[in-house]
């Protein structure tokens, strides 16, 4: 008995500890499809990018580790901004097969870059001495990192809401996401707008790409191989909210990790099904609006 | 000498090409139709009127079928439709031109008319004869553009074409239709006036029997082709009466034609 | 209605006078051109004239037959799909499985595996075609993926991640023999192509191809005017995945080997950008668009063989920046510099939603 409940404790913990990886890498492709209605393919890329510079400057510069992580996710921010307004922007509300293109041709190129520069390996992540190890908690040992990431999380997630509910930017944000087209006729700036949100999204993509390193490897083919998973987040979430992808990150996180400890030989074949269910009966997802358009 | 008893209940609903019943649509907590009891005559010339945000737009969705009502019904003919989907209510003869132009843009206009006349008479689907050798369809669309006057822009493409000329292609394709009940939603919006006069003159000889429903911000344009006006205000049916009868309503001006002023 | 014309109109009706330019540019848009004869003449031609590369060829055309199913799809009904190798994957998988067990005749085998792909083609159709944009786009991407990971676990039917061997096919109507030097598969694969080009061909220009044009064009005008687009789009999408069937069957034919790549990411992927490159939605797409990546990845993979995809990136970058509609799209906007008047009547694929 007490081995199915720490295997449902176990479950759980992991389970959480993806979903936030998850969440703070899709939060910002929910948004560039939501605001900018662009399908953002590469948007990996930048949790990637998030990694491979979080384990540079942590393992090879000597940077302290909070110090590397916000480095990264600032780094890949601002950087992303160029790319945003070269050649993202062109293609924003357009044809979508045209941001597909797009953005598969980013994939290859930074998959090839990062093969380059990195080379072909995984990225080797070790956790700092004070995260490494186990940590006990109510009579039961948790990997200190993993426990970590949780905690981390649930701050930025709630520094994240806090800060669209309670500032103007938020707000403007929220309401560009809610109806772009009204937006506009409000003369909200939405150019300088979805530079801002492509920024912070990005940012928080390669800060869950960088504190996620222990749990989804970095290595050059990440951006195409973890998509999926971004994509069913996102889609399962709802389109157009920025909470419902938490709560699919959650159901996704632990329904992924119970299927892999319960049924390893199946790999993420019940994930699937059980997305392709939800969307059969919501075709908008769980928390996008009801009905059809 | 008894009196006659009144006629049933559904001979009387029969009457009008278009009914709704406390029709209600929310998005979310937001509540955009609440409530609305309309009735459209057969043959009427009717106008919907009220300020933006009324719910004017929301209103054409739910009845077309674009949009699933919360709570009410719809009766098309008399017919209960608000179960059907979009498609059937068109073929019941329910017809609608957009506020924002909704056209191929990457088709010619022949081509666009053709697909509305091709739906109508049920060649639509048709997996393997040629579209081009539908020699009906072509013929009515054709004659169709002539007879709006959009005969020599026949072979563009429509986003080549000017905005006015669009307006008068959605009619176009609304007509091909052939439809009873016609919605048309701001049809001479941002026209040039120099442009409009054709969209009038179209609207005006629309067939007699034909029942419209015209949404228009423009009073002058109301005056001249609306028998009937209806005022929506935040979702729910203010007044309705004659042109008349509204333009001279204290309340009416304050929340609509004031409105207008203001700008 | 039409015995109330407007005043100040022509009065004899347009039936009692010669056809309208316009009507007639219409009616003899679907008639076949010269030029159409050229993709064939080249091919016929390269039969004799490359003896030693039947073999390719006959890959070639497979992928061409796989990209002009994707096309009806992709550039006409305007479904984003990264999926289109679960079609192709079943399509192989059942014809070399049905082999595999004894059945060696090969048309039938092609029909079996047209009518797998069209099986899952109809049933995911359901989920995929209820949705838009992104999770349209992930669901394709997710019935490709469960197919795959699905052939891998099954390994005592399909080989799992060794392939599926042991296929028996037998000569094509009991003469021709598929034989090594791609003699045979190169003029099989050729006919299947040309049957396949001709109902493509005539599915696009039937009404039913023009209301996928119009639903692509504006969704919500198809339905103001009546369309089912729902049915028209899974009707598209069921012929599409038995074409995409066929090719598979076609593969697993002549190679007599069907391995889990048929139903791969790589797969879906790559028949997206051949189209793209050709141009997405112009029948001769599939065409332009399948050699030209071959060659590009061949040329690409030799002259740097641990980076060729960056270099193929690059050339996905170009093509979305300078060359929307791809190698035709540069074609025709050429064509209207030269002659500004003539106008084709539909070059879909070019404009977006309005």
């Amino acid at each position: 008995m007490t081995d199915a409940v720490s295997a449902v404790v176990s479950i759980g913990f992991h389970g959480v500890a993806f979903a936030m990886v998850l969440y703070l890498i899709s939060v910002g492709l929910g948004v560039t499809m939501g605001l900018m209605g662009f399908v953002n393919l590469a948007h990996g890329v930048f949790a990637a990018a998030g990694g491979y510079v979080m384990t540079t400057l942590f393992n090879d510069e000597g940077v302290p580790f909070p110090l590397a992580v916000a480095i990264a996710a600032i780094l890949v921010g601002s950087v992303s901004i160029v790319l945003e307004r070269a050649l993202y922007r062109r293609f924003y509300g357009g044809d979508e097969l045209d941001q597909v293109l797009l953005t598969i041709a980013i994939v290859f190129i930074a998959i090839a870059g990062a093969k380059y520069i990195w080379g072909s390996e995984q990225a080797p992540m070790h956790p700092p001495h004070y995260l490494a190890g186990q940590i006990e908690l109510g009579g039961r040992d948790f990997p200190a990192y993993r426990t970590f990431i949780i905690g981390a999380g649930a701050v930025l997630v709630t520094l994240l809401w806090l800060g669209l509910d309670r500032t103007r930017l938020g707000a403007k944000i929220r309401a560009a996401v809610d109806n772009r087209r009204m937006a506009q006729s409000v003369g909200i700036n939405t150019s300088g707008l979805f530079s801002f949100t492509f920024a912070l999204g990005t940012g928080l993509a390669a800060l869950g790409g960088a504190l996620g390193a222990e749990i989804l490897p970095v290595f050059p083919g990440y951006p195409l191989d973890n998509l999926i998973f971004f994509l069913i987040v996102v889609a399962v979430g709802g389109l157009g909210t920025i909470r419902g992808p938490f709560f699919a990150a959650l159901l996704l996180g632990v329904a992924d990790t119970a299927f892999k400890y319960l049924l390893p030989e199946f790999g993420s074949f019940f994930i699937y099904a059980l997305t392709l269910v939800i969307l059969l009966v919501r075709p908008r997802g769980l928390f996008g609006q009801i009905g059809r358009a | 000498m008894v009196a006659e008893p009144p006629p049933p209940d559904n001979a009387a609903k029969q009457d009008f090409a278009l009914e709704t019943r406390g029709l209600e649509r929310s998005f979310g907590a937001l509540a955009v139709t609440r409530n609305v009891d309309f009735r459209l005559e057969q043959g009427a010339r009717h106008a919907l009127i009220g300020p933006n945000g009324a719910g004017k737009t929301t209103f054409i969705n739910l009845v077309t079928g674009a949009l699933k009502p919360s709570a009410g019904r719809i009766l098309l003919g008399g017919s209960d439709v608000t179960a059907l989907p979009q498609e059937q209510r068109v073929k019941r003869g329910l017809a609608r031109t957009f506020q924002i132009n909704t056209l191929y843009r990457g088709l010619s206009v022949l081509e666009n008319v053709c697909l509305a006349i091709g739906e109508r008479l049920g060649s639509g689907g048709r997996l393997f004869r040629p579209a081009g050798s539908h020699r009906e369809v072509l013929l009515s669309a054709y004659a169709l553009l002539e007879r709006l006057r959009l005969a020599d822009d026949a072979s563009r493409l429509v986003r080549e074409l000017p905005y006015g000329r669009q307006r008068l292609l959605e009619i176009a394709v609304a007509l091909g239709l052939e439809p009873k009940v016609l919605l048309l939603d701001e049809p001479a919006a941002g026209v040039p006036s120099a442009e409009s006069g054709i969209i009038i003159e179209v609207i005006e000889s629309l067939p007699a029997d034909l029942a419209l429903l015209i949404i228009e911000h423009d009073m002058d344009l109301v005056f001249r082709l609306a028998r009937r006006v209806t005022v929506l205000v935040q979702g729910t049916i203010m007044l309705e009466g004659t042109p008349r009868e509204i333009a001279g309503d204290a309340r009416v001006r304050d929340v609509y034609l004031g409105e207008r002023e203001h700008r | 209605m039409s015995d109330t014309p407007l005043p100040s109109v022509a009065t004899t009706s347009v039936r009692d006078r010669p056809l309208p330019e316009a009507v007639r540019r219409l009616a003899r848009r679907h008639h076949p051109r010269v030029y159409e004869a050229l993709p064939w003449l080249l091919a016929t031609a390269g039969y004799f004239a490359f003896p030693d590369y039947r073999q390719l060829g006959a890959q070639v055309f497979i992928a061409i037959l796989f990209a002009l199913a994707t096309d009806l799809i992709l550039g006409y009904a305007g479904v984003i799909t990264l999926g289109q190798a679960a079609f192709f994957g079943s399509g192989a998988y059942f014809c070399g499985i049905l082999s595999a067990h004894g059945w060696s005749e090969p048309l039938s085998l092609l029909i079996a595996g047209a009518a797998a792909a069209a099986a899952v083609g109809f049933l995911s159709g359901f989920v995929v075609l209820r949705t838009t944009g992104l999770t349209q786009l992930m669901l394709t991407l997710i019935v490709a993926v469960m197919l795959g990971e699905a052939a891998n676990k099954a390994t005592g039917l399909t080989g799992g991640a060794n392939g599926l061997q042991g296929m028996e096919i037998a000569p094509i109507f009991g003469v021709f023999e598929l034989d090594l030097y791609g003699r045979t598969a190169y003029c099989y694969c050729l006919v299947l192509l040309f049957l396949g080009w001709l109902a493509v061909r005539t599915l696009i220009y039937s009404p039913f191809g023009r209301s996928l044009t119009g639903i692509r064009e504006s969704e919500a005008r198809m339905r103001a005017i009546g369309s089912p687009v729902f049915r028209r789009r899974l009707t598209a999408y069921v012929i599409s995945a038995a074409l995409c069937g066929v090719a598979g069957a076609l593969l697993a034919e002549t190679t007599q080997l069907v391995a889990l790549d048929t139903l791969s990411f790589e797969r879906s992927g790559a028949v997206v950008i051949m189209l793209i490159i050709g141009g997405v939605g112009r029948l001769y797409g599939a065409f332009l668009g399948v050699p030209i990546y071959m060659i590009l990845q061949d040329r690409f993979a030799q002259a740097d063989p641990t980076y060729w995809y960056f270099w193929i990136g690059v050339f996905l970058l170009l093509i979305v920046l300078f060359a929307r509609g791809g190698i035709i799209g540069l074609v025709e906007r050429g064509a209207r510099l030269i002659r500004p008047r003539r106008r084709s009547v539909s070059t879909p694929g070019s404009e977006n939603i309005g």
